[in-house]
């Protein structure tokens, strides 16, 4: 049984067992098929029993703790073999050791995982409680009030404010907004930053912020019942037996922030647990590192190996009790009525008991400390700490630590993961001069800050006329709303750092009306009309605004791709161009994104023309696009080159070098983007995954299926030629009971770099089951893939293909709540905290700040993690095998008679007391070499990524080399304790002498032999394993001792053993031999396989030795790429804002918004053909300068 | 590229957070101790042929010393056996391993003459030995009572469960109780010198002193403290079944009676394997001069009263002197010296293959 799914179906019965008592107690409610509500009705709502605002993340309280904990840890495997086992040894003629050797661990591990089962659920119950208590006003009987958030019901109407979170799911009454707009934050929600547009119905925004109006509202609303889409809402809202339909544009959902609004009112259709973000984050996968897995299926095997271990012994004493058992019964009479056959069963069950320690019990618990333990390391890593917000690593789960160091693929979120999400004005041609690079006196570039740009007038000659209108045209940007004091938002962050920039050279942008701009050109107020906006859209990859300066020149400004531009530009600016074409080579090489400006004078007569053209197109019914793009195509000629503009969208620090290092450990990086393909790709250029070393780049944006395969084929043959045309898959068993198939794919060699980028269309085709083994042995070949333009789900399809189909381990980075399904979907999930969005990282396993951390975590914890965990598991096998065997050796002796070898006591302590602790040690400081050369040498990862320390054969390895110590610590101690005596002639060849010497050889053995497997001697290892030494000794003369034995008479019945038997010289003899014996072909064979295949671990560790610190690696400054590639218009750019910007009812205040909006549906419909209403069409528009 | 330049800014130096209203939070920075950021000093020892190979050959070298030694102080220890069961009909003591019940009120004697070849000096130890006999099994093995063996009364007259079959006998409790002391090894042995001139000189044999001291002081104690009556003591107990005499008659001695009679207790310290000896008498040294048992004749003579053909045992008697290292066994020298040998070959080897290959390989520069 694996136990990932029998969590999964603990969980599932537990549902439905609680569902059952529900039920019982009449309140189970049905399954709800639609939801109705009345705003301001709590009694006709109540009469649903809709769930309120209060969220529940516990899982257990005061009461069930104790039944629901232990039942879900019974459902453990080793638990329930333990409970089984403790009752087994209840019987007294199958008991073959105290009750107690089981009780006490057992009642140890429950009790340890219980305290830390109670401890996260007291912190779930903490944060809930948190969440629940916000505060919120609520409308009562037409009053305010403020309320605890989890007391608010459906149907209620909450005021929000601005910046505070949405409560619940709400519809969206009215706000304080013109045309009854909201803006929100959907960080947390999707991971997009900017802001999204909420927009009222019309009848409930006429309601305003009057309280008796809304108090008086009784609007019914009939919706979806809860569900997890988040871009989906239908429903329909009935006031005053009108019918108004309701979609995803009129709801506010929980986990939003309401922004640039003053206040907003909702009424709640969701709460608490129904509301769409809780639906989301609802079922957490429960994940577990593959070596848990392995783990498993070992456990399974070693049961089998136990059941015929056990059987060979029921064997032996079948053939024992026949031949000698029967005729010993003078002295050893049967039990009444026990035959021989059923001795052997019995007997069967006696060792099953005695050799119950090859599964052992403190294996789980061990891994679960060790696995917390390395979860603190990161967690005070001062290395991964980013004290810009202050926010240090977290391993936010403590169960996958292993997996971090066995990490193959690396799917990573671009926008705030390898980017800052800042966009900086960073260097310009103008009028073929290049401005904006800064070197320091060593060479190295210095960063251009805003403050410097201010203070270093040297940076822009300001007197230049040229760059003043350059200046000036950036100063345009048809989208900016300005919140704030000269604080722009902008629709696109391109655009902002293009405003901010010419702010801060004495260009501001001020303030705008639909029909003027207003500008302080150095100090200055000027004023410009706005004649026409001319704007964005994807194909047109350009966009212009016609204004008329004050001193009546009309211009027409236009910045775009610099492809497009240059088709349009005037001849005489040929020479101009080729200056600027340098430029802006160079400035795409180093990974900015350009943008080409140009102005045009516009002749009055010709504009007024035009306009009357425009104005007929713009209301035409027919092939009004197409009509005005020939339009704007015929004004948009012969422009005149002004220059470029390099806007760096700012990588987050250290971030090629991160890239680089991954790649050196042999990690696959996969960039999943929801950004265009143009921006992309320039970041996978500028962050060192595309190179232009590279042979080639594969480029797949297809519209057909067809299309799409051919590419990748192509791309394929390309790349491997030889390659066979089906892939060659591997389907193997595996998993418990080796009913799980796996399939695999095998890698395929390639010479050289190629680097692949599909975007989202071509790959919704790729991921179709027949195509998508193409997609997934082309994009492997590929040293970098970049998918762009991906949906959320899309970025969890190709995680869940490389999974699938590759058998290694993945890791999927991300910072918004688009990379949560793929977060979810990866083996391990890292977000990327710090920002405003926390869904990601709330998902997440791992988050740390900053993108550059990664490496850090993988290369450095993750290895460490990986190293330890098998050492442990390796060493923990060895001992509690070796431990075991030679109860089996001594079955031969005792006639088959489930007697122990040890004493009980020992049993019991071995695995929790003599030997906990140094493993513990071991395997919470173990490293093979510091973090500064696990950096230095990236290729000290593979071995994880091969699952080389611990897998099948190194376990049946484990198994072997305890089957040899188990031979030598029985038989030296047989050999040498046969027939002896002690010094003084008495008896030392006793039960309970033997039993002393062997128990302690094999504590000498196992402790040497942990002394050897440890890489890293801290003063807590020595302390642990000299101590736990130490304790063995001590608690031995204890229990050994007079007084014990005297009170607990029939308890210590070893009562003077260790002082008789320890004096003795040939005791100690035999334990240095028998040490020695099991230790030194341990030591050879590990020597030569140093001196003959040394891994690199063992020459890293050599070198260590020679130096204490790595030399600081070859410091190779950044190539300077001069690059062929052209970026192009890569704004992050959506379009549509022009008609909203330049209506006039965008102003506030607006006093009669119905009236002047005539449009039904939103301003904001994307789809809407792009056309300027331009001011013409206003009667009373202004057109005279 | 390394990336720790990245890091070192971070790495040193408290940063404090300016809270909105001035003052300073408390930062989340985690500490900066050695233990937080696995900087702990640590030695790291590693395999290299410095170390091994000088570890193999000291081994080596201290080894086989210590196993000449030991092989020497075995083989200076005398031991003589004589197995006494009677399997043979040529034995003397066939006939009486022929018929036998426990009941028999007629002892069967037998006469074993032996011819010593060494003198034995010093004090010489006679064990009797058993072989196939399951002292170690596990149902032997617990079925005893610690308590009543202690002396507590309670458990004298209420045996532990363990006992059983041999707790009750005729609704009598049995003292002591259970499968070992039932089982209890009663033979009687007694040692005759033939003088040459013709006359058979007994042999003292000294009782005491063969238990552990925490056996006969803490372990076993007689029940009703100091009470020197013990036939009162165990007054409402029975015998075990296979006993001849009850446990307060096991000696006239009162020291030596009833729990702590020491053949009782050496009896009770059960084997661990199956083949066994136990200490029966000690031959005490008389001078310097004598030797404590002189070359010559001997006349070993046996009640015996224990079965062992049933089950296909063997009893033996063991006269043999002891060395610092107990009695005789030449394993642990035979081991030390090999182990020594195959060490000290092993360091060669090693020494061959680290000067052929080793070189080589540590030599060799790791590709970045």
């Amino acid at each position: 049984m694996d136990e990932g799914v029998k969590y999964g179906e603990t969980e599932l019965k537990m549902e439905s067992v609680v569902t059952y008592v529900r039920r019982l107690l009449g309140r189970e409610k049905k399954k709800e098929e639609e939801r109705h509500l009345r705003a301001n009705d709590r009694t006709f709502n109540g009469s649903f029993r809709y769930t309120n605002n209060a969220i529940k993340t516990s899982k257990y309280n005061i009461i069930t703790f104790l039944p629901l904990n232990l039942f879900e840890q019974f459902t453990r495997l080793a638990n329930a073999y333990f409970l089984f086992l403790f009752c087994l040894q209840l019987i007294p003629r199958v008991s073959s050791l105290s009750w107690f050797t089981t009780a006490v661990p057992l009642i140890l591990v429950l009790s340890i995982t219980g305290v830390k089962d109670a401890s996260d659920d007291i912190k779930r119950h903490r944060s809930d409680k948190q969440v629940n208590n916000r505060k919120v006003d609520v409308l009562v009987d037409g009053q305010l009030k403020k309320e605890k958030w989890r007391n608010v019901q459906v149907g209620d109407i909450i005021k929000l404010e601005n910046n505070q979170f949405v409560t619940a799911d709400l519809l969206l009454l009215s706000s304080s907004e013109p045309l009854n707009l909201v803006y929100v934050e959907t960080a947390e929600l999707d991971g997009e930053t900017n802001l999204k547009v909420k927009q009222a119905l019309t009848v409930t925004g006429e309601m305003g912020n009057s309280t008796e109006v809304l108090g008086a509202f009784k609007g019914e609303v009939r919706c979806e019942p809860p569900n997890n889409r988040l871009d989906k809402f239908k429903g329909a809202l009935t006031v005053d037996k009108q019918v108004y339909s309701l979609d995803n544009d009129k709801v506010l959902l929980r986990g939003c922030t309401l922004r640039n609004t003053e206040w907003c009112f909702g009424l709640v259709i969701f709460g608490g647990p129904d509301t769409k973000l809780m639906q989301n984050s609802g079922k957490t996968k429960f994940k577990r590192t593959s070596i848990d897995h392995l783990m498993n299926i070992l456990v399974l095997c070693i049961f089998g190996f136990l059941a015929t271990m056990c059987a060979i012994l029921t064997v032996g004493n079948a053939v024992w009790e026949v031949k000698e058992g029967s005729v010993f019964t003078v002295f050893l009479p049967r039990e009444d009525d026990t035959s021989a056959g059923l001795s052997s069963f019995l007997t069967f069950w006696s060792y099953v008991i005695v050799l119950n320690t090859v599964v052992p019990i403190s294996l789980y618990v061990s891994v679960e400390f060790i696995r917390l333990g390395n979860s603190f390391f990161i967690d005070w890593d001062r290395k991964m700490y980013y004290p810009k917000n202050d926010t240090p690593a977290q391993a936010r789960t403590t169960t996958l630590n292993e997996d971090l160091g066995r990490i193959k693929y690396i799917f990573s979120d671009k926008t705030g993961t390898l980017t800052q999400n800042i966009m900086v004005f960073n260097r310009c041609s103008i009028n073929g001069k290049a401005f904006g690079e800064l070197f320091d006196f060593s060479g190295q570039r210095v960063e251009i800050t805003e403050v410097r740009k201010n203070t270093d007038p040297g940076f822009v000659p300001s007197s230049d006329t040229t760059l003043q209108s350059f200046m000036f045209q950036q100063g345009f940007s048809s989208s900016l709303v300005i919140s704030g004091e000269l604080h722009y938002q902008a629709q696109s962050p391109d655009e902002g750092a293009l405003v901010t920039a010419a702010r801060n050279f004495g260009f501001v942008f001020r303030s705008r009306t639909p029909e003027t701009v207003t500008l302080m050109e150095m100090g200055r107020k000027v004023i410009y009309e706005l004649v026409a906006v001319l704007d964005f859209n994807n194909v047109r990859k350009r966009m212009s605004v016609i204004v008329r300066s004050p001193d009546g020149k009309l211009l027409l400004l236009c910045k775009g791709a610099d492809t497009i531009v240059y088709e349009r530009l005037h001849p005489s600016c040929d020479n101009l161009m080729k200056v600027t074409t340098n430029h802006l080579n160079e400035y795409a090489g180093d990974g900015l994104r350009t943008l080409v400006l140009a102005y045009k004078d516009l002749d009055k007569s010709y504009l007024e023309e035009w306009k009357q053209r425009h104005h007929e197109a713009c209301t035409a019914i027919d092939g009004r696009e197409e009509r005005l793009d020939e339009l704007y195509e015929e004004i948009e000629k012969d422009l005149m080159l002004l220059g470029a503009t390099a806007v760096e969208d700012k990588l987050q620090d250290g971030v090629p070098q991160t890239i680089e290092q991954l790649a050196k450990a042999d990690i696959k990086i996969w960039v999943l983007t929801g950004d265009k393909q143009e921006t992309a790709e320039n970041i996978g250029y500028s962050c060192n995954m595309l190179r232009e070393e590279m042979k080639d780049v594969f480029i797949v944006a297809a519209n057909t299926a067809d299309e799409v395969r051919e590419e990748l084929q192509n791309a394929r043959r390309k790349m491997c030629p030889d390659a066979a045309e089906t892939p060659h898959v591997t389907t193997s068993r595996a998993g418990l009971f080796w009913l799980q198939k796996t399939q695999t794919v095998q890698d395929e060699k390639v010479d050289g770099d190629y680097g692949l980028v599909i975007n989202g269309h071509s790959l919704a085709f790729a991921l179709e089951k027949d195509m998508r083994m193409e997609l997934l042995r082309t994009a492997c070949m590929c040293q970098t893939v970049i998918c762009c333009r991906v949906t959320p789900l899309q970025k969890a399809q190709v995680v869940e293909l490389v999974k699938k189909y590759k058998q290694a381990v993945t890791l999927a980075i991300g910072d918004g709540a688009n990379d949560v399904s793929m977060i979810k979907a990866a083996h391990v999930g890292v977000g990327i905290s710090g920002h405003e969005g926390m869904q990601a990282v709330i998902s997440s396993d791992f988050s740390f700040a900053q993108f550059r951390y990664l490496q850090r975590l993988l290369l450095v914890h993750g290895r460490w993690s990986y190293l330890r965990m098998c050492k442990f598991l390796r060493y923990f096998f060895y001992k509690n095998f070796t431990f075991t065997f030679v109860h089996f050796w001594y079955a031969f002796f005792c006639g088959f008679s489930a007697q122990t070898v040890y004493d009980e006591w020992f049993i019991t302590c071995y695995n929790l007391v003599y030997t906990a602790l140094p493993v513990l040690g071991m395997s919470l400081f173990d490293q093979d070499v510091n973090d500064r050369w696990s950096f230095r040498y990236p290729q000290l990862y593979s071995p994880g990524q091969q699952n080389l320390y611990f897998n099948k054969k190194v376990f049946v390895r484990c198994m072997m080399h305890s089957w040899y110590s188990s031979l030598i610590l029985f038989f030296i101690p047989w050999a040498a304790m046969h027939d002896t005596v002690r010094d003084d002639g008495k008896d030392i060849a006793d039960y309970q002498s033997f039993a002393l010497l062997a128990q302690t050889c094999l504590l000498v053995v196992v402790s040497v032999q942990l002394c050897l497997d440890t890489y890293y001697w801290t003063a807590v290892n020595q302390f642990f394993m000299w101590g736990s030494l130490a304790a063995y000794f001590a608690v031995s003369f204890t229990m050994y001792s007079n007084g014990m034995f005297l009170i607990f008479t029939s308890a210590f019945p070893f009562v003077g053993v260790a002082r008789n038997s320890l004096n003795q010289p040939n005791v100690w003899l035999t334990i240095f031999l028998a040490s020695l014996l099991c230790l030194l072909p341990v030591v050879a064979f590990r020597f030569i396989l140093i001196q003959l295949r040394p891994t690199i671990n063992d020459k890293l560790r050599h070198k260590v030795q020679m130096e204490a610190l790595p030399a600081p690696a070859p410091r190779r400054p950044p190539p300077r790429r001069i690059s062929t590639r052209r970026s192009g218009y890569a704004f992050s750019h959506a379009q549509g804002y022009g008609n909203l910007v330049t209506s006039k009812n965008f102003l506030r205040p607006l006093k009669k918004r119905t009236a002047l909006f005539v449009q039904t549906d939103s301003p904001l419909a994307q789809n809407e053909p792009q056309h300027y209403r331009s001011i013409a069409e206003e009667p009373e528009g202004s057109q005279s300068p | 590229m390394m990336a720790s330049s990245y890091n070192a800014k971070d790495e040193d130096g408290h940063i404090t957070v300016s809270g909105p209203g001035g003052s300073t939070l408390r930062s989340k920075k985690p500490e900066n101790t050695a233990f937080k950021q696995q900087r702990l000093p640590a030695w790291q020892p590693i395999l290299t042929a410095g170390t091994v190979l000088p570890a193999f050959f000291i081994i080596g070298l201290i080894f086989i010393p210590i196993g000449i030694g030991l092989y020497v102080t075995s083989n200076n220890i005398k031991e003589f056996e004589i197995d006494y069961t009677g399997v043979d009909m040529s034995s003397p003591c066939f006939n009486c391993s022929q018929n036998f019940s426990w009941n028999s009120t007629r002892p069967c004697t037998c006469t074993i003459p032996f011819y010593l070849e060494q003198p034995y000096e010093s004090n010489v130890f006679m064990y009797y030995g058993l072989s196939n006999f399951y002292q170690n099994h596990r149902r032997y093995v617990k079925s005893r009572d610690d308590s009543q063996l202690n002396g507590d009364m309670d458990s004298l007259m209420r045996p532990s469960k363990e006992c059983e079959p041999y707790a009750f006998h005729e609704n009598k409790p049995i003292a002591p109780c259970g499968a070992i002391a039932n089982s209890m090894f009663n033979d009687t042995l007694e040692l005759f010198y033939n003088d040459p001139n013709g006359t058979k000189i007994p042999i003292p044999l000294t009782t005491t002193g063969i238990a552990w001291w925490t056996d006969k002081h803490v372990k076993f104690r007689n029940p009703g403290g100091n009470n020197p009556n013990l036939t009162a003591v165990f007054q409402g107990t029975t015998k075990p079944v296979n006993w001849r005499r009850p446990v307060y008659e096991l000696d006239a001695d009162p020291e030596n009676d009833g729990f702590i009679n020491e053949d009782f207790i050496v009896w009770m310290r059960t084997a661990a394997l199956p083949t066994f000896r136990k200490l029966y008498r000690i031959i005490q040294k008389k001078n310097n001069i004598v030797p404590t048992l002189p070359r010559g004749n001997y006349t070993l003579e046996v009640v015996y009263n224990y079965p062992v053909r049933s089950f296909e045992g063997r009893k033996r008697m063991i006269l043999s002197t002891i060395s610092w290292m107990g009695g005789k066994n030449p394993f642990l020298g035979i081991a030390y010296i090999t182990v020594g040998s195959v060490c000290f070959f092993l360091g060669v080897v090693l020494l061959i293959i680290h000067h052929k290959y080793g070189n080589r390989n540590n030599s060799a520069d790791i590709s970045n």
